[in-house]
C-alpha cells in the first residue's frame, strides 16, 4: 500500500476508535480548507467553508441542492478557483489552478457521470491521457497495472478486454475509481458515487471506497442517501446555503442530520417521520 | 487448452465468468460470438465483395481478368488514399465533405505550379499538400474557435475550393501533364517488380509472426493469456498464403503498381498510428465520448486539429495521385463522385459514421467494393445514372448495416 505507513502509531490507536465527532483531526491531515469563498457574480455559492480530511479518512459531504457541495468538489478538482480563502494539502499552501494541477498533487475525482469511454475497454479507460509510451503503447504492462489496481480493489471485472459499455453500473463505477487511483493520489473525491446504483451494486461501491480509505487515502464522498453515508463515514460534514452547518459522527440521528441539511428542527422531513412514527408507536 | 501450462492461474483468467477462448476453435467460436452481437468488423464487406464479384463475372468473364483487376488497383489507389483520411475524421466523430474539392485544387496546383510556372515537381506537389493542410486546419479553427460543424464549414469548402480549384486552372481549364514524367509513369505504368512483390508478402507475414511471438512472450512472462502458437502459425500462415496467391495471381499480368503499394504502405502506417499510439487512442476516445476525453486530460482541440489535417493532406495526396493517373490536371478533377466515393469507401469497410469506432483497413476494402462496382458496370456498359444509383443504393446499405450492428451492440453491451 503506498504511501500509508506514514501515519503514526499512537494516532492511528485513536483513529481505530473512529468515535470522534468533533472534527478534529484524527490522522495525518491530508487536506485542510480554511475559509474558503466563491462568489459567481452576486451570489455567494460559498461563503468561509472550513474542512479538514485526514489519511484514512472517509469524509461525507452532504448538503440540500444548491448548498455548494458540488462547488466545492469543483474547487478542490481545480475546474473552479476560490474567490477566498486557502487550501492546504499536507501541510503547504496549494493553489490549485486547473485540473491537471489538482490531480499533479495528488487529488483525483470520480465525477458522478464517471466520463468512461464506452468504446474503449478496461485497460485503455484506466490509462486514458497517461498512456505508457506514446509512440508504442506498452500495452502489456499497462494491462498488468490495470490487473493490479482492479485486484488491490478487489473488484470483480470479469475481464480488462472488453469495452466498458459491457459492464454493470457497479463495475463501471469501479473502472472510474481504479482510474483515479492509478496516479497514487493522496485524496479521491467521489461525486455521488451511488447516485444510480442498484442495491448490491452499491454495496459493492461502499466496500471499495471502504478499501480505498484502508490504502491509507482521503475520501470525500458527496450523497444524498442518508444510508450510504452513515454506512461509511468517519464524519459527515453538512453544508447549507454554501455555510458550514455542522460537524457528525457517523451514528447522529437522522433527525439531527436533516435538521442540519434543511435548517430547521421543524421541517417537512421530520414532520413525515413524525406522522409515520405516530402510526407506528410501539416499534 | 493450449496456454496456462504453468500451473499457476493467469492474471486475467481468473474469473470464471469469462469464457476461455485461446485455442483455434475458441477464437472461431469467439468470432461467431462477435457477429451475433454486431460486432461485424470487416465481415459485411468481404461477404459484400465476394458477391459483387460473384454477380459481375457472371455477367462478363473480362471481369476477373488480371488485366482488369490490375487496373482496379490503379484507380483504388487515388480514392484511397482520400478515404483513409475520411477514415481519420470519422474516427473522432466529424466529417469533411470537401475531401474532392481539395483533392482536385491539390491536382490543379500541381500542374499550375509544375507545368505552368516551371516548378520543380518535388516542390510543387508538397506546395499542394501544404494548401492542403492549411485548409484542414481552418475548419480545425472554425470548430474549435466558433464551434462550427464540420457538415457546415466543410460544405462551404467543398464550393469555395472548388472555386479555388476553377479559378487557378484559368480559362483553359484543363492542364496536360507531360508523359513520360516520374509522376506520370508512378500514376500509369510502374510496377513493383515480380520477386520484389513475392519478398514483401512474405515480410509482411512474417512480421506479423514475429510481433505476435514477442507479444505472447512478453504475455506470458507477465503472467497474462497469450495467443497459442498453432493459432498464431495458423493465422499468419494462412494471411501469408493469401497475400502471395494475390501476388502471383496479379503477377501474371503487369504485377501491382507501385502506386497500390503506397497507398497500402499508408494503409498500413496508418493503422499503426490509429491502434498503436496515443494518439490514435485519443482520436477513439474522442469518438466515443468527447467530453470524458477532456478531462482525462487529453488536448481535444489539438486532436481535432490534427485529424482536418491529416484528411485534407491526404485528400491533398488523392489529387495528386489521381492527376499521375489521368495525366492531366482538369476542372473535372475531384468533382462528380469522388468526395462521397471516398465516404462510402470508409463507411462500406466498417468505419462508424457515428465516431469511434473503425480502422484504416476499412478504406482498403470499402474502395475495392466501390472500384469493383464502378469497374464492372463499366464493363457491362451500363450508363453513368444507372452507376450512380447503383453506387448509392451500395452506400444506403453500408450505412444500414452501420446503424443496425450499432443497435445490436448497444443491445449486447458492445460499444
Amino acid at each position: 500500500m503506498p504511501g500509508c505507513d506514514t501515519t503514526l502509531p499512537e494516532e492511528s490507536t485513536v483513529r481505530m476508535t473512529n468515535t470522534r465527532q468533533d472534527g478534529s483531526p484524527i490522522a495525518e491531515t491530508v487536506l485542510s480548507l480554511r475559509g474558503i469563498s466563491k462568489n459567481f457574480g452576486a451570489i455567494s455559492a460559498l461563503t468561509g467553508i472550513d474542512l479538514d480530511i485526514g489519511a484514512g479518512e472517509v469524509v461525507a459531504l452532504v448538503g440540500d441542492n444548491g448548498a455548494g457541495k458540488s462547488t466545492l468538489v469543483k474547487i478542490l478538482a481545480g475546474v473552479h478557483r476560490p474567490s477566498a480563502g486557502t487550501i492546504a494539502f499536507r501541510g503547504k499552501d496549494v493553489t490549485l489552478s486547473d485540473p491537471s494541477a489538482a490531480l499533479a498533487l495528488g487529488i483525483a475525482t470520480v465525477f458522478q457521470d464517471l466520463a468512461l469511454c464506452d468504446n474503449l475497454d478496461v485497460v485503455a479507460n484506466i490509462f486514458l491521457g497517461k498512456e505508457l509510451q506514446p509512440l508504442r503503447l506498452d500495452e502489456v504492462s499497462m494491462e498488468l497495472r490495470a490487473w493490479k489496481l482492479l485486484n488491490e480493489l478487489s473488484a470483480r471485472i470479469p475481464s480488462v478486454r472488453v469495452a466498458v459499455a459491457s459492464l454493470s453500473g457497479g463495475q463501471r463505477q469501479t473502472v472510474a475509481i481504479a482510474r483515479s487511483l492509478l496516479l497514487e493520489p493522496r485524496l479521491i473525491l467521489l461525486d455521488e458515487p451511488t447516485a444510480a446504483l442498484g442495491v448490491a451494486q452499491t454495496a459493492e461501491v461502499l466496500d471499495l471506497i471502504e478499501r480505498v480509505r484502508d490504502r491509507g487515502l482521503g475520501v470525500i464522498m458527496i450523497s444524498h442517501n442518508m444510508a450510504d453515508v452513515r454506512a461509511v463515514a468517519d464524519r459527515i460534514v453538512v453544508l447549507r446555503l454554501g455555510r458550514n452547518n455542522g460537524v457528525f459522527h457517523a451514528d447522529a440521528s437522522d433527525h439531527d442530520l436533516i435538521a442540519a441539511i434543511t435548517g430547521a428542527s421543524d421541517n417537512s422531513v421530520s414532520r413525515r417521520s413524525g406522522r409515520r412514527q405516530a402510526g407506528q408507536t410501539l416499534s | 487448452m493450449t496456454t496456462g501450462d504453468t500451473g499457476a492461474p493467469l492474471l486475467d483468467r481468473g474469473d470464471e465468468r469469462v469464457k476461455q477462448q485461446d485455442s483455434v476453435g475458441g477464437s472461431i467460436r469467439a468470432f461467431l460470438g462477435r457477429v451475433r452481437t454486431g460486432d461485424l468488423g470487416s465481415l459485411p464487406v468481404v461477404v459484400g465483395l465476394a458477391m459483387i464479384w460473384t454477380v459481375f463475372q457472371s455477367l462478363n468473364p473480362v471481369f476477373l481478368a488480371t488485366n482488369n483487376l490490375v487496373n482496379l488497383l490503379f484507380d483504388c489507389s487515388t480514392v484511397g488514399v482520400i478515404s483513409l483520411g475520411i477514415v481519420c475524421i470519422l474516427m473522432v466523430g466529424e466529417i469533411d465533405l470537401s475531401v474532392g474539392s481539395v483533392s482536385g485544387f491539390a491536382s490543379a496546383m500541381v500542374g499550375v505550379l509544375w507545368v505552368n510556372l516551371g516548378w520543380p515537381v518535388w516542390l510543387a506537389i508538397p506546395a499542394a499538400m501544404a494548401v492542403g493542410a492549411a485548409i484542414g486546419l481552418l475548419y480545425a479553427l472554425l470548430l474549435n474557435r466558433l464551434g462550427m460543424p464540420s457538415f457546415v464549414s466543410t460544405l462551404a469548402g467543398l464550393l469555395a475550393v472548388l472555386g479555388m480549384q476553377l479559378y487557378i486552372l484559368g480559362a483553359s481549364g484543363s492542364i496536360n501533364l507531360p508523359y513520360g514524367s516520374d509522376m506520370v509513369n508512378f500514376g500509369q505504368s510502374l510496377f513493383i517488380p515480380h520477386i520484389l512483390a513475392y519478398v514483401f508478402a512474405a515480410l509482411a507475414g512474417a512480421a506479423m509472426f514475429a510481433a505476435g511471438v514477442r507479444t505472447a512472450a512478453r504475455r506470458r512472462q507477465a503472467g497474462l493469456s497469450a495467443q497459442s502458437m498453432k493459432s498464431l502459425l495458423l493465422r499468419t500462415g494462412a494471411l501469408t498464403l493469401l497475400l502471395e496467391a494475390i501476388v502471383s495471381y496479379l503477377n501474371q499480368d503487369r504485377g501491382i503498381p507501385w502506386m497500390f503499394g503506397f497507398f497500402v504502405g499508408l494503409t498500413v502506417a496508418m493503422n499503426y498510428a490509429l491502434t498503436r499510439t496515443q494518439w490514435g487512442r485519443s482520436m477513439t476516445a474522442i469518438g466515443g465520448n468527447r467530453e470524458a476525453a477532456r478531462r482525462a486530460g487529453i488536448d481535444v482541440n489539438l486532436i481535432y486539429t490534427s485529424a482536418f489535417v491529416a484528411c485534407s493532406v491526404l485528400a491533398a495526396i488523392g489529387g495528386v495521385l489521381s492527376s499521375a493517373r489521368l495525366a492531366s490536371a482538369s476542372q473535372q478533377a475531384g468533382t462528380g463522385d469522388v468526395n462521397l466515393n471516398a465516404i462510402a469507401a470508409a463507411v462500406i469497410g466498417g468505419t462508424s459514421l457515428f465516431g469511434g469506432r473503425g480502422s484504416a483497413y476499412s478504406a482498403l476494402l470499402g474502395i475495392i467494393v466501390i472500384q469493383s462496382i464502378a469497374s464492372g458496370l463499366t464493363l457491362l456498359d451500363l450508363s453513368s445514372s444507372l452507376r450512380y444509383m447503383i453506387t448509392g443504393a451500395v452506400l444506403a446499405i453500408a450505412v444500414i448495416v452501420d446503424s443496425l450492428a450499432r443497435r445490436s451492440r448497444v443491445s449486447h453491451g458492445r460499444a
